[in-house]
């Protein structure tokens, strides 16, 4: 309110000195905002157990990381570590699976005709609308009665559906990949699947990407279904384990040391994939925000 | 003419190639999405009619069909409609907090006001990395009373308290979800070509008239998907209230729907969880509509 009556007053032409400062310190506060918790997770991770509570909370103390990483490494023979792989099979395969199944029915649905294939796609959105921490319960009361909860199936084989990315397919098939092209390989004698596996995926790419990052996330900070899914902590993912020990920080104190640097390590990888992949998911999200 | 009169020889031949193609296409997904969203839920709603019967207090149980005996449990219990009533005033106030500083945000990253905008939108986006457990259990620490860097006011304020502790988990939302709702947002804008407010500053309008004007009108679609999203979030709650647990006992076992639904099914009395489910589903459903139809009526109009 104040930021706008200040722009209004100023000059017309150009930006006031006052309201460019103004826009520059909300961006500075919300910085702050956003930042000072991940840098007192990293400042904490690299303390040890008596400099965590004596030194000052926000800056370094003996810089002692690498030891720490140790001996969360050496802590009942590195089941966080294993915790972290399962973490990243769930979701590296499960998004790679699902992009592959969600880009095939997209592209289907936009390029070819067939019947009931709005009502199909209606059925899709709908699920779009249902969230996965609605379907944790149903989804063990079924694997229940076939026997299979407390298996990597059971987590596994939910993540692997993705309504929003056929939606995001479709969208993204009918405006970036041309019938001419289609047409085009038809005429040189390529089959439908081999023209999607050549020409479509590479003209969907930046979908692909988006779809594929999403679904990564979704199932990386997916805690209802392996919450109640699993038992056995061999098969645990990342974010279930570091929930469980959390629990048990007032009675195994040592934990918390273990609590923190394990968050801290477990953000690594999101962070890695979302820079190294910013400038496909950038483009990507424009296109389901749109339409 | 004459490739009229083999077309329609060829375009059958066609048809039923892509048929095998477009099972292949589809098949998988539609495989996976039956057994894994419709089966469940059609699954689920069944659970949910079952209820059990004994011959006496210790006799061997039954499952038989109750009709709606779960649904009548579900109406009447009050700690569950008290979770609903939280989560509702949860989105109501958290919500529009969030997608207005998501806005406010996403406008000043794309006004001329701000330099440095590539770090910015990463400094923001940067939360969404860290998944809902975690940033309740860093936030848990950031509250705590001693552990804080920020003890001078988490000893006098108790942020974990019955009073508070809604808002604080409110608050761990929040900023995880702004920079991602903000991203979404300034694609939206990017995509406006620039000529349609090139006039209006030739006229001299401000970057203020021009946020309010012509660009919130052109976003409202995107800002609709965001809402959307964020009142299903609400209603699905459940990571950072059960990390809340382990530091405060003012988080309690039925604090929102799905711990509701969790404690339930743990007792275990899986048809009134099953029922809580589908009812639980259900209101996302409907509110996510009717949010869907009001703002899409309100564009029309």
């Amino acid at each position: 309110m104040t930021n706008s009556t200040l722009a209004r007053r100023a000059a017309p032409s150009r930006e006031s000195l006052l309201s460019r400062s103004a826009a520059m310190l909300i961006m500075l506060i919300c910085t702050f905002y956003f930042l000072v918790p991940i840098w007192w997770l990293f400042v904490a991770a690299t303390k040890d157990r008596s400099q965590f509570t004596s030194t000052s909370p926000l800056w370094f103390g003996d810089f002692n990381l690498f030891a720490n990483i140790g001996n969360l490494a050496a802590y009942r023979d590195g089941v966080f570590f294993r915790w972290m792989l399962n973490s990243v099979i769930y979701a590296g395969a499960g998004a790679a699976i699902a992009t592959i199944l969600a880009a095939m029915a997209g592209y289907a649905i936009a390029k070819y005709a067939f019947r009931g294939r709005e009502l199909a796609f209606n059925v899709i959105l709908g699920g779009v609308l249902v969230p996965a921490t609605a379907l944790a319960l149903p989804l063990f009361l079924l694997f229940s009665q076939v026997g299979a909860t407390n298996t990597f199936w059971s987590v596994f084989l939910p993540s692997l559906v993705s309504p929003f990315g056929v939606y995001l397919a479709r969208i993204y098939a009918s405006s970036s990949v041309p019938d001419e092209i289609i047409e085009a390989a038809r005429i040189d004698g390529a089959g439908e699947v081999r023209t999607f596996f050549t020409v479509a995926t590479r003209l969907m790419a930046p979908a692909l990407v988006t779809i594929f990052l999403f679904q990564f996330v979704s199932i990386w900070n997916n805690f209802f279904l392996p919450l109640i899914m699993l038992r056995d902590e061999g098969l645990f993912p990342v974010t279930l384990g570091l929930y469980v020990w959390n629990t048990q920080v007032s009675q195994i104190p040592e934990i918390r040391a273990f609590v923190i640097i394990g968050a801290l390590l477990s953000i690594i990888p999101l962070i890695i994939a979302f820079l190294g992949l910013q400038r496909f998911w950038r483009n990507g999200l424009g296109s389901g925000g749109l339409k | 003419m004459t490739l009229d009169a083999i077309a329609p020889k060829r375009r059958s031949g066609k048809a039923a190639q892509h048929r095998t193609a477009i099972a292949i296409f589809v098949g998988p997904f539609a495989v996976l999405f039956l057994a894994f969203y419709l089966v469940p839920i059609g699954y689920a709603f069944y659970q949910s009619l079952l209820t059990v019967e004994r011959e006496g207090t210790f006799g061997k149980a039954t499952e038989v069909f109750g009709g709606l005996t779960q649904y009548i449990q579900v109406f009447q219990n009050g700690p569950f409609w008290e979770s609903i009533g939280r989560v509702l005033l949860f989105g109501i106030v958290q919500v529009p907090v969030m997608l207005g500083l998501a806005l406010l945000l996403a406008l000043l990253l794309d006004s001329p006001l701000v330099k440095g905008k590539k770090f910015f939108r990463l400094a923001f986006f940067a939360p969404y990395a860290v998944p809902g457990v975690i940033a309740a259990i860093m936030w848990g620490f950031l509250y705590s009373p001693n552990l804080s860097p920020f003890t001078a006011l988490t000893r006098n304020v108790d942020f974990l308290g019955a009073d508070l502790v809604l808002w604080s988990i409110a608050n761990v939302v929040t900023w995880v979800y702004v920079g991602y709702n903000m991203l979404i947002i300034y694609s939206a804008l990017l995509a406006i070509p620039t000529e349609i407010y090139e006039a209006a500053r030739l006229d001299g309008a401000s970057q203020a008239r021009i946020a309010w004007s012509i660009k919130i009108p052109l976003v409202a679609p995107a800002i609709t998907l965001t809402a959307i999203f964020s009142i299903i979030g609400t209603l699905q709650l459940l990571a950072e209230p059960q990390v809340f647990k382990s530091f405060t006992s003012a988080v309690t076992s039925t604090f929102t729907p799905n711990l509701t639904i969790y404690t339930t099914a743990a007792v275990p009395n899986i048809y009134l969880a099953a029922a809580f489910s589908v009812v639980v589903a259900l209101f996302t459903l409907t509110l996510s509509f009717t949010v869907l139809k009001f703002t899409q009526r309100s564009a029309n109009s």
